[in-house]
């Protein structure tokens, strides 16, 4: 059974199409990469999928229920994590309470008045941040980390509703090469141990093909090819998007 | 009412929206090009309408007229230039509250100036040269210079509007409205800019002020009302959108033309309806329509985003023991103070003031500070706190015990409904929103003589006779005073204080962690509303009386004043704010005539030289706020 199933998505802005019939799907345990040349539409994608914006038409499936209307706190209540493109913390709060905020939403408790907040699961919380490495930080304010450390504290929150569906747009932009490995290791190591699902949007090539399962390959607004690492690697028209056909420099010399 | 009578208001209407769009068009302009929100714009108005009447004094005749409505609005300009240069590019990467304390004590300044050089009575201008007269309209006399008054306004249009298509300058400003930082990267002299837009702005709103001169003296009042004028346009245009500033100033001056023009009508039921008495109550309800169904103006486009924020605040941390133990210290100090300077003592009665003061600062600080949300209208929850008791005091005859516990009530209505609205909005829009809420509370308790007493308020609102005496009514303050600030601390500490916190820091992962923003912020202006309703149920009984005065878009910036003189960041700069703001005002404007001056030089001071407050400034210098660094 799929976990996510985009059915036909489509998104114009004025007379762009910035995503254009876009079907896949995403089984659980699977890690998914979305790649494509900027402005390919992948952001316009997730932030579909997301509940950020509403689709011009198709569908996205969560379990076979159709989340394509909901907005995104809805989206996140069953179960579908997110981090941005950039990084989107509580600067005010300390690293810990960062990741309580996220519990105590899970566990309904946003409205109670009279209870303390900084008791509510800490121990919990410490855990999660023990998971990405951020367990020594957990009582500095999350405004002054530097930005990788801040990216991880963003996986952690995503991580605090125990979520099937992680949606990762550029996790690793703005890190050093050996963080980013460190992020994708750790990552793929929740991916198979919580048998969550992972879609994730990247430009490095690298951490794509070393980590991802399989591909999707979007070009403006459209889905071109989808398939494996290999069968990526191979396909004409991924290349002919990443690289040029060479038409354009022999038209030029003719 | 006929209908040449309704044509002939109509006209009018004109006439009044043209001196509305000069006014309008110099705030949206500066506002476009600066982002600040100019609040001395009413006083640049009412400069203009001044300096216009010295000038005509000395100059006569048609030419004279003329000449003198064009050096007042260059004078105006250069007053602004000057304004810009010596305080505004101090601060134009300062929180955008600090912007608007700043042109707002600027306000202050200017009135005391007016009065200290023109007095205090109201100055007649003289009729327009040649234009004195009046030409007959469907059977009604119509004035000539209401005529002309009709030609200017679209003809400025024009100008403003060539100027900024068809000249280099103007291509800048076009430029800076939509990224001043993209503007400033390409290397364009931004200061020059900046000043010449001001200049230009200040000119135009002095132009305005002149122009009305032959209609309406000029008087020291003139500001307030012209601003809140001003404020209503330009946000139901749309920021920065000239053509929509003119568009909104004949809406505006149409809607309440026509108020005039409907008279007053009996109803079928009995009773009559007053409709120009609605003119204020419209203008702002138009206002908080427009906002909530199109939150950019009818012409306006959503705010670019702000690239230079504040730092963000460092983390809320339970009291120390040093906190403790002067809270304690203070609290018994309290306690004892009656037994110390006596029961008859002026200072129990500046300490309740002092209470009232702290639970209404504390209030405003909760969605304030931790809120992230800048009221600009808090008054209007002390106000229905405070009518709230004494209504239903005086004319439902409720015991005072259970009127002052309806405070509660009043003001978390109000703030149930204003605030359902308010809370779509954010940043300026959000603060223009709840000034006009405050206003229309204000403008409803002024005009609607029959239930609140009009201007005279209601009087006779005393406390119950066991709580009578000064020292019982001390404790009562004090005790709600307490329990007040314990309550909304400990909301802070609590998830729900956390989550408030969340909204304010990132919208964009509080959505994402299912936390229903609105919702969060709502309840917190619910809660902050119920407090500052108490606050003014405690000051209607501590006075005896309640006025449309004491609940004036003033108390809403003394509240602001407050808890920025305190600091916004920490919890006790909001009591330390107001506990300092009131002692001064008691002692400034006991002995000083132009104390009101003095306050604006004082929030300068403030704004310019401690932006963190007085408790943030002690707590830098002793190291405390030094956890981030």
């Amino acid at each position: 059974m799929s976990l996510l199933v985009v059915d036909r998505l489509c998104k114009s802005f004025g007379g762009v199409r910035a995503v254009d019939d876009v079907s896949f799907s995403l089984a659980p345990g699977e890690l998914l990469a979305m790649i494509g040349p900027n402005g390919a539409g992948k952001t316009t994608c997730f932030n579909m999928i997301n509940g950020q914006l509403a689709a011009d038409s198709g569908r996205v499936l969560l379990h076979d229920a159709d989340i394509s209307r909901l907005p995104p706190r809805e989206i996140w209540k069953r179960g579908v994590g997110r981090t941005f493109q950039i990084a989107a913390t509580f600067a005010s709060l300390t690293v810990v309470e960062n990741v309580q905020m996220a519990l105590i939403s899970h566990a309904g408790r946003l409205y109670r008045m009279w209870s303390r907040a900084a008791a509510f699961e800490r121990e919990k919380a410490l855990a999660l941040l023990a998971q990405v490495g951020m367990a020594e930080q957990a009582d500095r304010p999350c405004g002054v980390l530097a930005y990788g450390d801040v990216k991880r504290v963003e996986l952690a929150i995503a991580l605090a509703n125990e979520p099937k569906l992680l949606l990762m747009d550029e996790p690793t932009a703005g890190m050093a090469p050996k963080e980013r490995n460190e992020l994708m290791a750790l990552t793929r190591k929740l991916v198979v141990e919580r048998g969550i699902g992972v879609l994730f949007t990247e430009h490095s090539m690298d951490v794509v093909f070393g980590y991802a399962d399989r591909l999707v390959v979007l070009a403006r607004g459209k889905l071109i090819a989808q398939g494996d690492v290999d069968a990526i690697r191979n396909d004409p028209n991924v290349r002919a998007v990443y690289f040029g056909s060479g038409k354009t420099v022999e038209r030029a010399r003719a | 009412m006929s209908l040449s009578g309704i044509l002939v208001q109509m006209l009018n209407g004109l006439a009044s929206a043209s001196t509305l769009f000069l006014l309008a068009s110099g705030l949206s302009l500066i506002f476009g090009v600066t982002r600040i929100v100019n609040f001395a714009h009413g006083s640049l108005f009412m400069l203009g309408a001044y300096i216009a009447w010295s000038l005509t004094e000395r100059m006569s005749g048609a030419l004279g007229f003329w000449a003198a409505m064009g050096l007042s609005a260059l004078a105006v300009g250069a007053i602004g230039a000057a304004i810009e240069m010596l305080l505004l590019r101090r601060i134009y990467r300062a929180p955008e509250l600090f912007q608007l304390l700043a042109t707002f004590a600027l306000t202050l300044v200017v009135r005391d100036a007016v009065l200290g050089v023109w007095g205090s009575e109201d100055l007649l201008g003289p009729r327009a040269p040649g234009l004195s007269g009046s030409v007959e309209i469907l059977g009604r006399r119509f004035p000539q210079y209401d005529l002309a008054l009709i030609v200017i306004g679209p003809l400025v249009l024009a100008l403003v509007w060539l100027l900024l298509r068809r000249t280099r300058w103007g291509a800048l400003v076009r430029a800076a409205t939509q990224d001043r930082e993209m503007v400033g990267a390409l290397g364009v002299n931004q200061s020059l800019l900046f000043t010449s837009v001001f200049a230009l702005g200040a000119a135009l709103a002095g132009l305005g002020g002149a122009l009305q001169l032959p209609r309406e003296p000029a008087s020291a009042g003139l500001d307030l009302a012209a601003i809140g004028d001003a404020f209503v346009v330009v946000v139901v245009g749309g920021m920065g959108s000239l053509p929509g500033a003119f568009v909104a100033a004949l809406l505006i001056a149409e809607i309440k033309a026509l108020c005039i023009a409907l008279g007053t009508w009996s109803l079928p039921w009995g009773g009559t309806i007053s409709f120009p008495k609605f003119t204020l109550v419209a203008e702002f309800l138009v206002m908080a329509i427009v906002l909530v169904v199109r939150p950019w103006g009818l012409m306006g486009k959503p705010q670019a985003a702000v690239r230079t924020g504040a730092p963000p605040e460092t983390p809320l941390a339970p009291a120390d023991a040093t906190t403790r133990i002067i809270g304690f210290a203070t609290l018994g100090a309290l306690a004892a103070l009656p037994l110390i300077v006596g029961v008859g003592s002026y200072a129990l009665v500046l300490s309740i003031d002092i209470f009232i003061g702290v639970l209404f600062a504390v209030s405003l600080h909760f969605v304030m500070g931790p809120g992230g949300m800048h009221s600009f209208g808090h008054a209007a929850y002390f106000g229905l706190g405070a009518y709230a008791s004494g209504l239903l005091l005086k004319s439902a005859g409720l015991p005072m015990e259970l009127a002052l516990v309806m405070s509660i009530l009043g003001g978390a209505l109000g703030a149930f409904v204003f605030g359902w609205f308010c809370v779509r909005l954010s940043g300026v829009y959000f603060a223009m929103l709840t000034l006009a809420f405050g206003q229309i509370v204000w403008s409803v308790v002024f005009q609607w003589d029959e239930v609140t007493g009009g201007s005279n308020g209601v009087i006779g609102v005393w406390p119950a006779p066991w709580l009578a005496a000064k020292q019982t009514y001390y404790y009562l303050a004090l005790a709600c005073c307490v329990a007040g600030v314990l309550l909304l601390r400990r909301i802070l500490f609590s998830p729900f204080g956390y989550a408030l916190r969340a909204t304010r820091d990132s919208v964009l992962r509080s959505d994402a962690i299912g936390i229903d923003v609105q919702r969060i912020q709502w309840i917190a202006f619910i809660v902050a509303g119920a407090v500052c309703g108490l606050a003014g149920g405690l000051f209607a009984f501590s006075k005896g009386s309640i006025s449309p005065e004491t609940i004036s878009v003033g108390r809403s910036i003394d509240g602001l004043v407050m808890v920025l003189l305190g600091g916004v960041e920490t919890l006790s700069g909001p009591i330390v704010g107001a506990a300092a703001f009131l002692f001064l005002q008691d002692s400034i404007a006991r002995h000083i005539e132009y104390w009101r001056a003095m306050l604006g030089l004082l929030i300068l001071v403030l704004v310019l030289a401690f932006p963190d407050g007085i408790v943030g400034a002690v707590r830098k210098r002793l190291g405390k706020g030094s956890q981030q660094t």
